[in-house]
């Protein structure tokens, strides 16, 4: 109970040092604060307490709190990363169709936490975390002052019809039209090509790495406490482990592999622990708050993954009963293949969208939880409410933390236990397959 | 709405695509082929240990039952045959004795049978001593009495009753 209260009290006054600094950026304009994640639609502000900045290139920039673009900057992947007031510069790898690979680091846009640079580099600017390119030749290179507020979105219409908004600098009274990395969405999530890649090791590739170290140095020392106290009861670490291990490899890996469990242990415990591991660490408040399990392009590559491994181990069984399910009249089977066929990448589909779905609902919850406390406290004009709403807002994300923890590893167990059940079924032998018609 | 922030992570970006391929990769082969690997196959072990060492506790606690059976089975057939001895030996003893009883009242018969015989015998060389004894003294006494006669009746009387008077049978 009283550790409960601890935490209470713990947050509660980072929610408070957080409004204070809110106010704080609000009285002298100097760094920035959530509100400039203004939405900038176009909706009518009048009813709002933020101040208004207006640029060269006659942009007005509302200082008003959004939660909905807070809450989406908070999950996004960035080139920087930051740790509370903290910017950690991380090193940019661009390639520019053309002209091949540029390094450098994030740091020479000294962005503030928020990532917004106030510093062009060789024609790269950084805006809500975001490196992005000035196409046009005209702009000096090297490392150009470009002052604060210059960074601004205008709204665009897409080839495809699709609405965007593409970021512009104002730097010496013209407006600049940046271009942002390229996507693998096809244009179709407002994306699509542009005139460079970013390959850059960001926030989430950055806490992939650290992912990777801790969990590899910790399972390798695991492995190596099984060698050494060999006929020894685990102990420590290696109990911990053991227990997820063997949870993961008689409730997952056996019953839906049968005899060929063994085969498959390394890639389940891989997803399993990796997910599980990526999860947590996104959870720990206060640390940059990666969220690689909620972003699409992690769990792309991991749903891939899963569909290659259960492609590759399929059996003859397995596709006769995808092309041609035996036992069905014939006019069935021309209804059912394609079903199949469809089955077979909806599958990993739902296994992407699931774990995406799940930890980014969290964080956003989360975020917006305390956003509660900017919006009743409207921007800070009314302290009163923002003390109130903080109490309320602590309890519900402590709640939701916890919820979240029991997501972390719910969403890794589905998504081994799925993954380990489309494997079973491409392995599965011909005999049980009978059984089930 | 939703797309309108350019910071969306539901778009797949090209480099964390690329990242995210090698990271895991990577770890799938390194911590796959160097921890999760080696603790399945350490945790199979222990099982089979454990297996193994269960199985050789059962087998030793069958052995120990069947043993114990076994003594016990000994145990009877000792109990048994120790009953068997003791009557056997009950039986011997019985048998000596009476044999023995048996052979000393035949010896008693046959000892007394031969003393009776001895004694008749005795008697009877007894008796044929007596009556030659008689037969002689009959004979000297007639000798005597034949050798008297001669010189007067008187005489010979007188003769005759010392000579009875000398044989006094001894």
């Amino acid at each position: 109970m009283r550790r409960i209260f601890l935490s209470f009290w713990c947050i509660l006054s980072l929610a408070v040092f957080a409004t204070a600094q809110d106010q704080h950026g609000h009285d002298n304009h100097d760094g920035h604060n959530h509100a400039e994640h203004a939405d900038h639609s176009g909706q009518d502000h009048a009813d709002h307490s933020g101040h208004a900045h207006a640029n060269a290139c006659g942009y007005t920039h509302e200082d008003v709190f959004n939660p909905g673009a807070v809450a989406f900057h908070h999950i996004s992947d960035q080139n920087i990363y930051s740790i509370g007031p903290v910017a950690i510069p991380l090193p940019c790898i661009m390639y520019v169709k053309d002209q091949g690979l540029e390094m450098f680091s994030s740091g020479v846009f000294e962005a503030d936490s928020h990532g917004s640079g106030i510093y062009a580099y060789n024609r790269w600017v950084i805006y809500e975390g975001s490196v992005r390119r000035i196409l046009d030749k005209q702009f000096p290179m090297g490392k150009v002052a470009i002052g604060e507020h210059n960074l601004f979105p205008v709204e665009e219409t897409m080839d495809n019809g699709k609405k965007r908004d593409v970021i512009h600098l104002c730097y010496e009274g013209e407006a600049w039209r940046c271009d942002s990395k390229s996507y693998a969405d096809g244009g179709f999530l407002g994306g699509g090509m542009s005139s460079y890649y970013d390959f850059s090791i960001t926030k989430n590739v950055m806490t992939m790495l650290i992912v990777f170290i801790l969990v590899a140095w910790v399972f390798i020392r695991v492995a190596r406490a099984y060698k050494k106290r060999e006929g020894l009861a685990p102990t420590g670490t290696q109990n911990l482990l053991e227990t997820l291990f063997v949870f993961i490899q008689d409730e997952v890996a056996k019953p839906f592999l049968g005899a060929k469990w063994e085969r498959y242990t390394p890639f389940l415990m891989s997803l399993f622990f990796f997910i599980l591991a990526l999860n947590l660490f996104g959870q720990i408040p206060f640390f940059g708050g990666s969220n690689v399990t909620g972003n699409l392009s992690f769990t792309l590559v991991i749903a891939v993954l899963a569909f290659v491994v259960t492609t590759f181990s399929g059996n003859k069984h397995y596709w006769e009963h995808i092309f041609w399910m035996p036992g069905l009249p014939a006019w069935v089977k021309v209804i059912i293949t394609p079903v199949e066929i469809m089955g077979m990448f909806i599958k990993p589909l739902t296994l992407m969208l699931r774990l995406f779905g799940n930890i980014t609902a969290g964080h956003m919850v989360i975020v917006i939880f305390v956003g509660l406390i900017f919006i009743f406290g409207q921007n800070g004009a009314n302290p009163g409410a923002a003390y109130g709403t903080a109490i309320g807002s602590t309890l519900l994300t402590m709640f939701m933390m916890a919820i979240e923890l029991l997501v972390a590893f719910l969403q890794a167990f589905v998504f081994t236990i799925l993954t380990a059940s489309y494997i079973g079924a491409a392995i599965e032998d011909h005999h049980h397959a009978e059984e089930a018609h | 709405m939703i797309f309108l922030a350019d910071f969306s992570p539901i778009r797949p970006e090209w480099g964390l695509l690329l990242w995210s391929t090698i990271i895991f990769l990577l770890f799938w082969f390194l911590v796959g082929r160097f921890a999760f690997g080696p603790i399945r196959d350490a945790l199979k072990k222990r099982e089979g240990d454990i297996q193994d060492a269960l199985d050789e506790a059962k087998n030793a606690r069958e052995e120990m039952s069947n043993l114990k059976a076994q003594n016990e089975q000994i145990l009877n057939e000792a109990r048994e045959e120790r009953t068997k001895i003791l009557r056997e030996a009950k039986e011997a003893k019985d048998s000596i004795i009476n044999e023995a009883k048996a052979k000393a009242k035949e010896e008693a018969n046959r000892m007394i049978a031969s003393a009776k015989t001895e004694i008749e015998n005795q008697k009877n060389a007894a008796v044929t001593e007596v009556k030659n004894q008689a037969g002689m003294l009959a004979l000297e006494i007639a000798e005597q009495v034949i050798r008297k006669q001669l010189s007067g009746d008187s005489e010979q009387e007188k003769f005759a009753n010392s000579l009875i008077d000398e044989i006094k049978l001894n």
